[in-house]
């Protein structure tokens, strides 16, 4: 079970709220180090609400709380007084829709990166090259890195994210809906990806795509009405799971 | 698994009962192979030998059938959790009935070579119990996988000690026969060629039982003994 890894992130009878409405209900769930954990479950069980907590990115909305802890790291982000700054630049995040910023493929990159460090030119240079060279991008757009980020096709628009993401070297990248809207190439592509970007950092990937959660993660939460109902190793999530709800999920006998 | 929702997909449903009953269409067609190859062996019906033995290339052409449609569910609708495990065990099932409908062929052609012979006194009272326990042994496998039934996969599958027992009893008894009269040797070892095949099929009616305990528990229990799987299958059953 995943609780005997060491969790790089460790959720403790997580809550929250948007205004009155209850979206996750006592979570409790280690996110293992060096691993990639995926949720999945219907539309509206949470699994997305689950991903944002763990960068607080729900606070830029208004009315929207959380109760419980999660402790990356053992310091829990949920606390007072926590840095968001430090917190987003150790916990990056990509989301369904590619969302380059309408500026230079190099500017993409670098933009994140001048936010968190100053770095000389070359420094700069070297950062922004591995940083789409991680993200699989760097052969691709090498010799076009002037060009607008907005002129890559879709899944390449997805692995530029992908490399902003990188660039500010996180801890933990949070992937939401990552492939849901590039094409089977593009997607496997980001899957290879992710089997890649395993080994430097934790993954959490929220996806509607049963088996590309089956494909991608080593341990799988499944969720339904705001409840993470099962959470194990994916291998037994997907051949023997044990409770019925993940079974009729999985199998496609929901509803 | 049987008071499971159906699929959202219908068609998928469709999909699964299919192989499902066509691996009971086949375990039929295999118990009557077993049937008449005994029963042309004790009548010494070289009519019904035959039949049997041209009738098992229908045994093989069921499992290329199955197996394809099983390749095919994989291949479109990625089963997943018991969806999965039921493909799977379909697939091994066919493998183990094929074999069965094999050892069929060989006890028809057993009977064919013995019904220019001699007929023995007791009239092969050695084959006649030991098939019918073999026969009764498959037959309650097949109902266990019509019904998912793992306590009755657990009790089938210890029948095949008392069939091993039979067999090494038949055996003692088909030596001293040859012992006593050499003339009778190379009758005596097609007999026991056939006492071979009955006890082969028992070992895989007994593998067919652990698939369904695969099926049902998603616990691989092949060399585990029965004890253990009593214990650890059928323990968590009752709690």
């Amino acid at each position: 079970m995943a609780n005997d890894i060491h969790g790089k992130i460790q959720v403790r009878d997580l809550n929250f709220y948007y205004g009155k409405y209850q979206a996750l209900k006592n979570i409790s769930l280690d996110v293992a180090t060096n691993m990639v954990t995926a949720f999945i479950g219907p539309s509206g069980c949470g699994k997305s609400t689950l991903l944002r907590t763990f960068n607080r990115m729900y606070e830029l909305y208004p009315g929207q709380r959380a109760t419980g802890e999660i402790l990356l790291d053992g310091e829990n982000v949920l606390a007072p007084g926590a840095d968001l700054f430090r917190l987003r630049a150790r916990v990056g995040m990509v989301f369904q829709k590619p969302t380059p910023f309408p500026m230079s493929i190099y500017e993409n990159i670098a933009f994140g990166v001048r936010l968190y460090e100053k770095l000389p030119r070359s420094e700069m240079d070297d950062r922004v090259e591995w940083a789409l060279t991680q993200a699989a991008l760097w052969g691709e757009v090498k010799d076009k890195l002037r060009q607008s980020g907005m002129s890559l096709s879709g899944g390449q628009q997805q692995r530029l994210c992908i490399a902003r993401a990188i660039a500010v070297k996180p801890e933990v990248m949070l992937l939401d809906e990552p492939a849901s809207a590039l094409d089977p190439i593009s997607t496997l592509k980001i899957e290879e990806l992710i089997y890649e970007l395993k080994k430097n950092y934790t993954i959490v990937i929220v996806t509607h795509n049963m088996q590309q959660a089956a494909r991608v993660s080593d341990f799988t939460a499944f969720m339904y009405l705001g409840e993470a109902v099962e959470f194990g190793d994916t291998n037994t999530i997907f051949t023997n799971p044990s409770k019925k709800q993940t079974e009729d999920y999985i199998t496609g006998r929901y509803g | 698994m049987e008071q499971m929702h159906t699929h959202i997909s219908r068609q998928f449903s469709a999909e699964l009962e299919d192989i499902r009953s066509r691996v009971l269409q086949m375990g039929g067609l295999v118990e009557q192979q077993i049937e008449q190859a005994l029963d042309a062996l004790i009548k010494g019906d070289t009519a019904l030998g035959e039949n049997v033995i041209l009738h098992d290339t229908q045994v093989n052409k069921m499992e290329v059938t199955i197996d394809e449609e099983c390749n095919q569910i994989i291949a479109r609708r990625q089963p997943a959790a018991s969806d999965l495990r039921l493909v799977v065990a379909v697939i091994k099932t066919i493998t183990d009935l094929e074999r069965i409908g094999d050892e069929a062929e060989k006890i028809a052609r057993m009977a064919v070579r013995l019904a220019g012979e001699e007929r023995p006194k007791n009239n092969y009272a050695e084959i006649q119990t030991l098939g019918i326990h073999v026969r009764q042994m498959l037959h309650e496998t097949l109902d266990a996988f019509a019904r998912l039934d793992i306590e009755a996969a657990v009790r089938v599958a210890r029948e095949d000690v008392k069939i091993d027992q039979k067999y090494d009893g038949a055996m003692r008894q088909l030596i001293t026969y040859m012992m006593e009269d050499p003339r009778t040797i190379s009758r005596v070892l097609n007999v026991i060629w056939a006492a071979r095949a009955l006890e082969r099929i028992g070992d895989h009616a007994c593998n067919i039982c652990e698939y369904i305990i695969y099926l049902v528990k998603g616990k691989d229990v092949r060399h585990t003994s029965l004890d253990q799987v009593e214990r650890e299958i059928l323990g968590k059953e009752s709690r």
